[in-house]
This record gives C-alpha cells, sequence and structure tokens, in this order.
C-alpha cells in the first residue's frame, strides 16, 4: 500500500511542483537570454537581477479580467488550454532522474512511445482553442499550427525509430542504461538523429525557426486571440512546459540522461559526486538555452517552407537514418 | 481487486462517452467525446497488460485518426449551425430493429464461448518465443502474419497516393 | 483533372485589410489585400495617414522656416532632407557654398545614410524573425545619433543646413569620434554579414521574392536600391554630383536579379561605400568659412528650379518656384523617393503569399512621413 500508492503519490506531487516552479522560470530565462543576446539586460527590477520577474508575470495574468467571448463555445474554450498544458506534465512520470527508483515516478516498458503518444494529444488544445473562439481566423489559425504539429511528429517518430533501434528497448530508464553499457552517449553513434529530434522539437513546440503560426498573429489572429488572463497564461506555459519535455527527452536519449560524461571512464569516477538529478538539470538546461538562442538568432520560415521541410526534407532523412541504423545493427 | 474496479470504472466511462458520441448535437463534441472514449480504451488495454497496444491506440487513433475527423467537421461546420433532423425519430424504427440484431449476435457468441472449453485459448501464448508485450507483437507480426502486414502497408501506401493525387491542383 | 478538382473545391476570394495599425507596415499605411487563398491577387494601398500638409504650410513660411519642415518628411534621414532643399535654394539663388561647408555636408549625409539603412535593416530582419538584428542595427544608429546631437543638439531632426552653408562648424574632437564610428562600423557590418547572408532561412525569404526587371522599375519610376537592385546604374551622386561628391571615390554597387536579396545586398554594401567616403572626407578636410556670402534677408529672384539628390531612400527631388517678390516660396513641390518607390508595391506583391507581404514593404523601405508629407 505504502509503495504502490503513498510513495509515488509523493513523487508526483514534487515533480509537479517541480516542473511548474521551472515552467515559470522558462520565462524569465527566455527573456533574459535573449536579451543579453541583443545587448540589453532583460528584466532588473522585480527581485534582485530581476529573478521575480517569473513570479510577477504568472501574477499579473491570474489578476486579469477572464472575458469570454458571447457566442464561443464555453465548455471547448475552458478545456483547450487544460488540454494543452496536461500532458506535458503527464510525460514527466516516465523521465528518469536517475538510475534508483527512487527517481522516477514509473518505468512503463514502452516509455518513448507513451512519451510521443502523449504529447500529440497536446494537439487537441490548439484545434479546440481555434474552435471555441467562434470566429473564422483563430479556427484557420488553429489548424494550420496543429497541421505543423501533427507533420513534424510524424518526422520525430520516425527518428525515434532509430534510437530505439540502437538501444533495443522503448523504456526510458534501460535507453539510459544502454548508453551506460556502451560506455558512450547516443548523441554520437545517431548525431542525424539527434539533430532531427531537436528541429523536430523546435517545430513540434512552434519555437523560431518555425514559429509563423504564432507570427502571424498581426495578420489573421492566432489561435489563442480571445483568451486572457490565465487562460492565455496556460497556452503560455504550455509553449514552455513543452518545450521542457523536448529538452528532457533529448537528453535522455541522446546525452546519456543522468550519466555523467564519458560514463566508462574510471579516471573521472570523481563526478560521481555529483547527483544524477543534477547532471540531468544541467544537460536539460544546456538544450533549453540552445532553444532560446536559436530563437534570438534565426529569421523565421514561411508557413509553406516550414511544411516543405517538414514533409520533403525531415521524413526522407529520419526513413534513410532507420535503414542505414538496421543495417549497421545487424552487421555488427 | 483493484483490477475489477479499474474494470467497471473505465467500462462505464467508455460507454458513458460513447452514448455521448451519438446523441450530443454539436458535432465537435461528438468527436471531443469520442477522443475521450479512445483514451479510456487505452486504459482498460494497459489494465489488461496489453500496454504496447495501448499506447499505439493513443498513438495513432485518438492522436492521428480523430485530429483528422476534427478537421473534416471544423471545416465543413465552418459557416453553418449544428443541424437538426426534420423528424428527430425518422431513423428509430431501423436503429431500434439495428440494434436488436447487433444483441442477438452478441448474446450468441457469448454463450457459444462459454459452452465451449476454454483450453485451446492459452496454448499460444505460452508457445511465444519472446516476452513482453512489444515483442511478442512484433514477433507474431513478421513471422505468422507477415502477408496481411505487408498487405495492410501496401494498402495505406495506396490510401495516400489516392489522397495526394485527389488534392493536387495540377499534376 | 486539374479543373474538375479545383471546381470541388469552391474557394472564395478573401479581402484582408492589414493597416493602418499594424506592427510591419513601418507607419501608418494600410493595404486591402485580395486573397485567393495565400496567395494575393490584388492590392490596394491606401495612404495618407500622415498627411500634414507640408508642402501648403512651406508656402507661407520663410526659405530658413522651411528646413524645420523638410526634416519631418522623411524623419529617419533628417539630413539628406535639409541638404536636398538647401541646395536647392542655392541653386535658385546661384549661391556658392564654401568648401569645408560642402565636405562636412558630404559626412552628415553619408552619416544619416548608414543609420537609415541601420533602421532599415534592422525592421526588415525583425519583419522575417530576426529579432536580434533589429537590436544590433539600433545599437549603430545610437552611435550616429549621439554624433548628430554633438552637432547640433537633436537626435531626430535635426535643422542641420542653411542656406548657403552650415550653421555651426564641428566641435573639436567631433571628426575623431566619427573616425572612431567608421572604424567600429566596419566590424559591425560584417556582423550583420555574418547573422544574415549566407544563411539558409534569410536566403529562402529573400531570395526570388520581389522580382522586379529594370525596365519595370524605370517606368514605374522607382529610385534607389530598388532600381539599383534590377541592375540599372543610376545613382545621383554619380550621375549628378552634389556637394562634394565629385571629389570622392567610391562605387555604386548594381544588382543582378531585381529580388528582395539583391536590394538587402545593396544596402549592406552601401554601408561600406558610405564608410569610405567619410573616411576621405574627414582626411582630406578643407579649413575655411562654414557659411557663404549669403544676405540677411533671403530673398531668390523669380524663377523655378528642380534639384535631386541621393537621399537612403532614393532620388529626393525638390521643385520650388519662385515670384521673386515675397520671402516665401510660391510652390514648394517635393519629389519623395519613398512615394515613387511604393508604386511598386503592386507589381511586386502580386502572386507571392500573404507572407511575403512584410517583407516587400521592409525592401522598398519606405518611410510614410515622406510619402504622405
Amino acid at each position: 500500500m505504502l509503495d504502490t500508492v503513498f510513495w509515488p503519490l509523493v513523487k508526483i506531487v514534487v515533480l509537479l511542483n517541480a516542473v511548474m516552479v521551472s515552467v515559470t522560470f522558462m520565462t524569465l530565462l527566455e527573456r533574459k537570454v535573449i536579451a543579453w543576446a541583443q545587448s540589453r539586460l532583460g528584466p532588473m527590477r522585480v527581485g534582485p537581477y530581476g529573478v521575480l520577474q517569473a513570479f510577477a508575470d504568472p501574477l499579473k495574468l491570474m489578476t486579469k479580467e477572464d472575458i469570454t467571448p458571447a457566442n464561443a463555445d464555453k465548455v471547448m474554450f475552458t478545456l483547450a488550454p487544460i488540454l494543452s498544458l496536461v500532458p506535458a506534465f503527464v510525460v514527466f512520470a516516465v523521465i528518469p532522474f536517475g538510475g534508483d527508483p527512487l527517481y522516477y515516478v514509473a518505468d512503463i516498458n514502452v516509455g518513448l512511445l507513451f512519451i510521443i503518444s502523449v504529447t500529440s494529444i497536446g494537439v487537441y488544445g490548439i484545434i479546440l482553442a481555434g474552435w471555441a473562439s467562434n470566429s473564422k481566423y483563430p479556427l484557420l489559425a488553429g489548424l494550420r499550427a496543429s497541421a505543423q504539429l501533427i507533420s513534424y511528429e510524424i518526422a520525430v517518430t520516425m527518428t525515434l525509430v532509430s534510437v530505439i533501434l540502437t538501444a533495443g528497448t522503448l523504456s526510458m530508464v534501460e535507453i539510459v542504461e544502454a548508453q551506460q553499457e556502451a560506455g558512450i552517449w547516443f548523441g554520437f553513434i545517431q548525431p542525424v538523429a539527434f539533430v532531427l529530434v531537436l528541429i523536430g522539437g523546435l517545430a513540434e513546440t512552434n519555437r523560431a525557426p518555425f514559429d509563423m503560426p504564432e507570427a502571424e498573429q498581426e495578420l489573421t489572429g492566432g489561435f489563442h486571440t480571445e483568451y486572457s488572463g490565465m487562460r492565455f497564461g496556460l497556452f503560455f506555459l504550455a509553449e514552455y512546459a513543452n518545450m521542457i519535455v523536448i529538452a528532457a527527452v533529448v537528453v535522455v536519449l541522446f546525452w546519456g540522461g543522468w550519466l555523467r560524461p564519458f560514463p566508462s571512464v574510471g579516471a573521472l569516477a570523481l563526478l560521481d559526486y555529483i547527483p544524477s538529478w543534477i547532471w540531468l538539470f544541467s544537460k536539460m538546461f544546456l538544450v533549453l538555452y540552445l532553444f532560446i538562442w536559436i530563437r534570438a538568432t534565426l529569421p523565421r520560415y514561411r508557413y509553406d517552407q516550414l511544411m516543405r521541410i517538414g514533409w520533403k526534407v525531415l521524413i526522407p532523412i529520419a526513413i534513410a537514418n532507420v535503414v542505414v541504423t538496421a543495417v549497421v545493427k545487424v552487421l555488427l | 481487486m483493484a483490477e475489477t474496479i479499474a474494470f467497471y470504472t473505465l467500462s462505464v466511462l467508455i460507454l458513458g462517452l460513447a452514448v455521448l458520441v451519438v446523441t450530443v448535437k454539436n458535432a465537435v463534441h461528438s468527436v471531443v467525446a469520442l477522443v475521450m472514449s479512445f483514451l479510456c480504451v487505452a486504459a482498460l488495454y494497459v489494465v489488461l497488460e496489453a500496454e504496447f497496444l495501448a499506447v499505439i491506440q493513443i498513438l495513432v487513433y485518438a492522436g492521428g485518426i480523430v485530429v483528422l475527423y476534427l478537421f473534416v467537421v471544423m471545416l465543413v461546420n465552418l459557416d453553418r449551425s449544428p443541424e437538426e433532423h426534420e423528424d428527430p425519430r425518422r431513423l428509430s424504427i431501423f436503429g431500434l430493429c439495428l440494434a436488436g440484431a447487433m444483441l442477438l449476435e452478441v448474446a450468441g457468441i457469448v454463450v457459444y464461448s462459454y459452452n465451449r472449453s476454454a483450453s485451446t485459448v492459452t496454448a499460444p501464448a505460452a508457445a511465444s518465443p519472446v516476452q513482453g508485450n512489444t515483442q511478442e507483437l512484433g514477433w507474431l507480426l513478421y513471422t505468422d502474419y507477415l502477408i496481411p502486414f505487408e498487405l495492410a502497408s501496401v494498402l495505406l501506401l495506396v490510401a495516400m497516393v489516392g489522397a495526394i493525387v485527389l488534392a493536387k491542383r495540377d499534376l | 483533372m486539374a479543373t474538375e478538382s479545383a471546381a470541388m473545391f469552391d474557394t472564395d476570394e478573401l479581402v484582408l485589410n492589414m493597416g493602418p495599425q499594424h506592427p510591419s507596415t513601418h507607419g501608418v499605411l494600410r493595404l486591402v489585400l485580395r486573397l485567393d487563398g495565400e496567395r494575393v491577387k490584388d492590392v490596394d494601398v491606401v495612404m495618407g495617414y500622415v498627411h500634414r500638409g507640408i508642402e501648403k504650410l512651406c508656402e507661407n513660411r520663410d526659405w530658413t522656416q522651411i528646413i524645420l519642415l523638410t526634416d519631418r518628411m522623411d524623419y529617419v534621414a533628417a539630413a539628406t532632407n535639409n541638404l536636398g532643399y538647401c541646395e536647392t535654394v542655392e541653386k535658385l539663388m546661384e549661391v556658392e557654398v564654401p568648401r569645408r561647408a560642402r565636405y562636412i555636408r558630404t559626412i552628415l549625409a553619408e552619416l544619416q545614410r548608414i543609420a537609415s539603412h541601420c533602421l532599415w535593416l534592422g525592421t526588415h530582419a525583425m519583419d522575417i524573425g530576426a529579432m536580434t538584428v533589429f537590436l544590433y542595427a539600433f545599437r549603430e544608429r545610437e552611435l550616429i545619433l549621439d554624433l548628430f546631437e554633438e552637432y547640433c543638439g537633436a537626435r531626430l531632426t535635426y535643422n542641420a543646413m542653411r542656406i548657403g552653408g552650415l550653421p555651426l562648424d564641428i566641435p573639436s574632437g567631433w571628426d575623431d569620434k566619427a573616425r572612431a564610428f567608421c572604424d567600429i562600423m566596419d566590424s559591425k557590418v560584417l556582423e550583420y554579414e555574418e547573422l544574415l547572408t549566407n544563411n539558409r532561412i534569410w536566403l529562402e525569404r529573400t531570395r526570388g521574392i520581389g522580382v522586379i526587371s529594370g525596365a519595370d522599375a524605370i517606368s514605374l519610376g522607382l529610385c534607389g536600391p530598388p532600381l539599383r537592385g534590377s541592375a540599372v546604374n543610376r545613382d545621383v551622386r554619380k550621375d549628378e554630383p552634389y556637394a562634394a561628391y565629385d571629389e570622392f571615390d567610391f562605387d555604386i554597387p548594381i544588382g543582378t536579379r531585381g529580388d528582395t536579396y539583391d536590394r538587402y545586398l545593396i544596402r549592406l554594401e552601401e554601408f561600406r561605400q558610405s564608410i569610405r567616403i567619410i573616411r576621405q572626407a574627414l582626411d582630406g578636410l578643407p579649413e575655411g568659412p562654414v557659411m557663404g556670402k549669403v544676405p540677411r534677408l533671403l530673398k531668390p529672384k523669380a524663377g523655378e528650379t528642380y534639384h535631386a539628390i541621393e537621399s537612403p531612400k532614393g532620388e529626393l527631388g525638390y521643385f520650388i518656384v519662385s515670384d521673386g517678390r515675397a520671402t516665401n516660396p510660391y510652390r514648394f513641390r517635393v519629389r519623395p523617393p519613398s512615394f515613387c518607390n511604393l508604386q511598386g508595391l503592386r507589381p511586386l506583391v502580386i502572386g507571392h503569399l500573404v507572407a511575403d507581404v512584410v517583407a516587400l514593404i521592409g525592401t522598398i523601405d519606405v518611410v510614410l512621413g515622406e510619402v504622405d508629407r
């Protein structure tokens, strides 16, 4: 009873809190990093060096008036942000922060597929948000954004097949253990897959350079035009939560999860004193920094160019990668 | 014990949502109820220890096919409010007959399988050379059921090509 | 087959209004787009939201007061407006401007060109999504505005020139600061190039977008980088030199394909050429007065004249008619480059996708103050 119900609940509570706080601090991290890239300072007033801005923003959103359009579908209007945010949190149940069972909530033996399938539920949030606004332009924008999402989902899923082939298992914990046995992070064995998952991850979370559905707000009204207050805040947070999920997945699959660099080299055993979850967080932080850096630097693709890349470039490369991986695996 | 509770809760949810799918007036609400129903079916698969099937159910059905339904429903419904049939009881006689036939068929299956012994069901499971749901499924698909698998993939390819040909403006 | 399937999906034409309040129209410009799906079938450019009646106002101001009004037309590059106007009146009055004044005017005009192109680069890149370039370009523009502030006390509307020369000589140490700025700017232009010129995404968003042929450009009356992008060799600084341009050595970048990418490369090269001119002017700055022999009461004789200069946007021309009696012009007419280039927006935009419209407005480099006056 204690083991099956109580401890998992405690872990879930700790994890949820950690993820919520990380998501709010992601907003601050983004503003600061982009500001530093643009030779300015970013938020500096609230708290020392602007650190408390992370709490000020959600607080502001919570105190704003909650406007619901008159003819909007009330049920869907409320459901959409929830459907957008919750899948991102659910995924963290299978992300391992360490090898010991204390460090993860559940080790499902189809963990990787679980992550992919749950993130594909997040698409509904966008579609329903566009629909519930009861207006043509947000609907079309929502459909467009979700079309982008499902296209890149296909590319990412195919890429992950080659990772599954390399690791020989679908379970997240076992993938990291396979990296430990192999003595090398999979990012070095599967560089193509690594790059494809990074690009696909950027496109799935609607981040630059693939953020045309968000930028087009200027013209046709994005899918969350009619949302205000904390409902809008939920969409806003959902984007960052998804980013953190992609970072976690990338780190676990390609950068050794909780392993220290060079896990098989005995001479560096000194680094083992650093707890495993700190390794995971640091690597996730690096990936998130990379995402923000990319946003600050690159221009954005037009929507048709974006879809062309997803279908005509990423999917063929992913399939080729699977074939090559399979051939190499058979030969070795 | 826990499995029984889970089974009955999920069954109630699945059936309730399925009823909502056909009775709700708004087409979009109907599709959302369908999605929820599929998620509960996936949970049922987990209870039955078929976890691979569960995630594939979510990934393919709830995350792909129903999204497509939603696209179509939204694009077609763009300017019209949900339609009402002129005569709400127009098809109910036919529906009742169909439902009755279905019920008879299901009852027949239940009675038949109850009368036959269950011994022939357990043998194939012990004979599989690999453990784990994913591996078992993969093994079966590529050995015993290879031809249907390949045929299904050809069918999907034909469907994709057909969709592209129909939707493309000029060839 | 194609017509059958097109008839299956019944498409409507969509009328979309962009502006006048819009983050990407660089001012108050209104575009009424007629779309077929995503493609623009036609566009109606509605301007006039910033019309202040400058030309009519000038008919009731005396010759020196008009300089203040010219600042406010192309407010991004105010010194070149001043220069054009002063030179036109000097041409009408046949006043000789001292050599030192001409050199300093050239330096100011070229600094202004760099500042204007900085703003263009920043806003154009930001519209296409590269937000950081906006901040970098404005950082350099700030350096130029500091130089101007030191010279004449203002950052945007300078009132920096007078008929017959300049009101002020450059303060001591200003030329060293200007030289230091040129050195900084050299490395910054390299920075912009690294970020954009060979960037795959930038190339996909600008290459082949908004192509206009040389013949079309001439018949539409385009000028400046949009004209030179289409392989037409026309720059007023070389064809009809004014100020001190005939004494300096510089090149005019000419494009080949006439697309957005070429116009981008031209303006980037114009950065470098302007720095070159400024350096030559600073090195060869002659001594002497900064104000020519001009009567106290300006009263040009009766007549009319047209004089054009090369502003950062294109050929900026002034047509002034004086009736010899009053202390104000009889007719004051400006040929704004942005207005003439805006005519090119319609042929440029037709056939492109909606997402390209903002890129095309940026590539023409319009300033609404000049378009509407």
